[in-house]
């Protein structure tokens, strides 16, 4: 069981969120051409490492959160709400 | 003390350590000579500098890939390299079913070349998988998933594959513990493949093992690839811990770990990697001689011959490369089966594992050349894996054999991503936790 240390709920378990992937693609410009579009919608970085992630606290404030999170030992180092990480 | 001139040369098959057939006389004649002459099931071969084909990953699909290359297409200067004993990946960890119901046509065709090649596999291998075509069950649970259901039949129907529909009597008959009129999620039938079944999973890497073997691949255990080497835009080998083996063409049969390979030459994949989990109760008489799925949630169970209930469900839902999983969807599988037979509920749970799959932005393998020339990839299966090997295996081959995709596997290249000619099964776009 994770357990997630949401900035604006407190520590929860991971139940009352959702897994929303990874948090570093970044959309291309319109203007990027088709590879860029490729790698953004289906190329993932897939680290056995830390990983940034989101996920949604969909049992809790509604909050988007960024977490880094290692895949491996599933340690959680940092939890920010979006909003605070522009 | 050995020259090259040894080490490049394949040994002879009748070199090798070999248990010779396996047949009822020989268990007879062993049995009362005191089990005191059988030996090896396959040579356990050092590395040599050089070979035509490396296959990373010693797991179903890779020992099937070598197998089928000596077996078909009389290639024989092959090794598979596995970073641990051979068997112990995903091989070892699914739920052992097999099954060709899919909707898609070019998915229908694969998985049920895969149904007819496990048919015969035990002949053919000389070696007792356990093959048993008990019929796998899908149960639905409302209007809108028989509509869905009736439609995946008969697709399979009009390309020749079996499927029939079962109405609830049937279904009393056939699994008396389905609890059918279950207040939220009554069952209103199911849809049977009765040539679906289960296979016992250890045997298949031990059986390809051992005819691969004896056809004269080199499987070399305990020797980790650590990078992956090129000469200009094409592969010449790998990096292990056991030294550098050349090679013409590698091919990664590593899934789970797909990713990590590619990532030795930058080639970015359409896979995030997730952990499966699986759970054995304790054992108890025949109660159930179907593959049962539920429709309602995801479970999916069938009783082993030692008696104990097989069972799994989704993956947790997060990236992870722990093999082991985590309690939350431990619960939600167990809630799922204690829904459609809540008479499980008396079990105890005795194992648990988990295993990490490659999830692959379709939801579909991917079966083809890369970027870099001589470079292959068998990999992204998702939760589907262990049904496909055989049809895998010998798909793979016939891409490294060849250079073409075979014609049943065409549709599994990597470029499709690109291109926008995605299978995806489901409809549900591109979203690799969701398959």
């Amino acid at each position: 069981m994770l357990r997630i240390n949401c900035p604006w709920c407190g520590l929860r378990d991971e139940i009352e969120f959702r897994y929303r992937g990874d948090a570093q693609a970044q959309r291309p410009a319109a203007s990027a051409g088709p590879n860029a579009f490729t790698a953004y919608v289906y190329e993932r970085s897939n680290r056995r490492d830390w990983h940034i992630e989101w996920w949604l606290h969909v049992g809790g404030c509604r909050r988007l959160l960024k977490i880094e999170r290692h895949t491996l030992t599933h340690e959680i180092r940092a939890v920010a709400d979006n909003a605070e990480q522009s | 003390m050995n020259s090259d001139a040894t080490y490049s040369r394949p040994p002879e098959s009748h070199e090798r350590e070999s248990a010779g057939r396996y047949s009822l006389l020989r268990l007879l004649r062993e049995g009362l000579g005191g089990q005191r002459g059988w030996s090896r099931a396959w040579h356990k071969a050092e590395p040599r500098p050089r070979y035509r084909v490396v296959i990373v990953g010693g797991g179903g699909h890779g020992l099937a890939t070598a197998y089928y290359l000596a077996r078909e297409f009389g290639i024989r200067d092959v090794a598979v390299v596995e970073r641990g004993p051979i068997g112990l990946g995903n091989v070892g960890r699914n739920t052992t079913i097999i099954r060709s119901n899919y909707f898609r046509p070019e998915n229908i065709r694969f998985y049920d070349y895969s149904l007819r090649l496990w048919q015969s596999l035990e002949r053919e291998l000389n070696f007792n998988a356990m093959v048993s075509q008990r019929g796998t069950l899908n149960l639905f649970h409302t209007e809108s998933q028989r509509d869905l259901f009736t439609r995946r039949a008969n697709q399979m129907r009009l390309l020749g594959v079996d499927a029939e529909a079962v109405g609830r009597d049937s279904l009393r008959e056939l699994v008396p513990l389905i609890d059918l009129d279950n207040g939220r999620y009554p069952v209103l039938g199911g849809f049977l493949q009765r040539r679906g079944g289960t296979v016992r999973h250890d045997a298949v890497a031990w059986g390809y093992a051992r005819a691969a073997s004896a056809l004269g691949v080199d499987i070399i255990e305990h020797c980790e690839v650590t990078g992956i080497r090129r000469d200009g835009a094409r592969v010449s080998g790998v990096e292990t811990t056991r030294g550098a083996i050349m090679a013409d063409t590698v091919c990664l049969a590593v899934a789970g770990h797909s990713s990590q390979l590619a990532a030795m030459v930058d080639l970015p994949l359409p896979i995030e990697t997730h952990v499966l989990q699986a759970f054995v109760t304790e054992s108890v008489k025949p109660v159930l001689d179907v593959v049962l799925t539920y429709g309602a949630g995801h479970f999916y169970v069938s009783q082993s011959d030692r008696g104990g209930l097989v069972y799994g469900g989704a993956t947790d839902g997060y990236n992870s490369y722990g093999q082991r999983g985590t309690l939350p969807m431990a619960e939600e599988v167990a809630a799922a089966a204690l829904t459609v037979m809540p008479s499980l509920a008396r079990l105890k749970v005795v194992r648990q594992w988990g295993g990490v799959v490659d999830m692959s932005m379709d939801g579909s393998p991917i079966i083809s050349r890369t970027p870099i020339d001589g470079l292959l990839l068998n990999g992204g299966w998702c939760y589907g894996g262990f049904k496909a090997i055989p049809a895998g295996g010998m798909t793979t081959a016939h891409l490294i054999a060849t250079g073409n995709p075979h014609p049943l596997a065409a549709h599994l290249s990597l470029d499709r991503f690109a291109s926008g000619r995605t299978v995806d099964e489901r409809g549900l776009g591109p979203f690799p936790y969701a398959h």
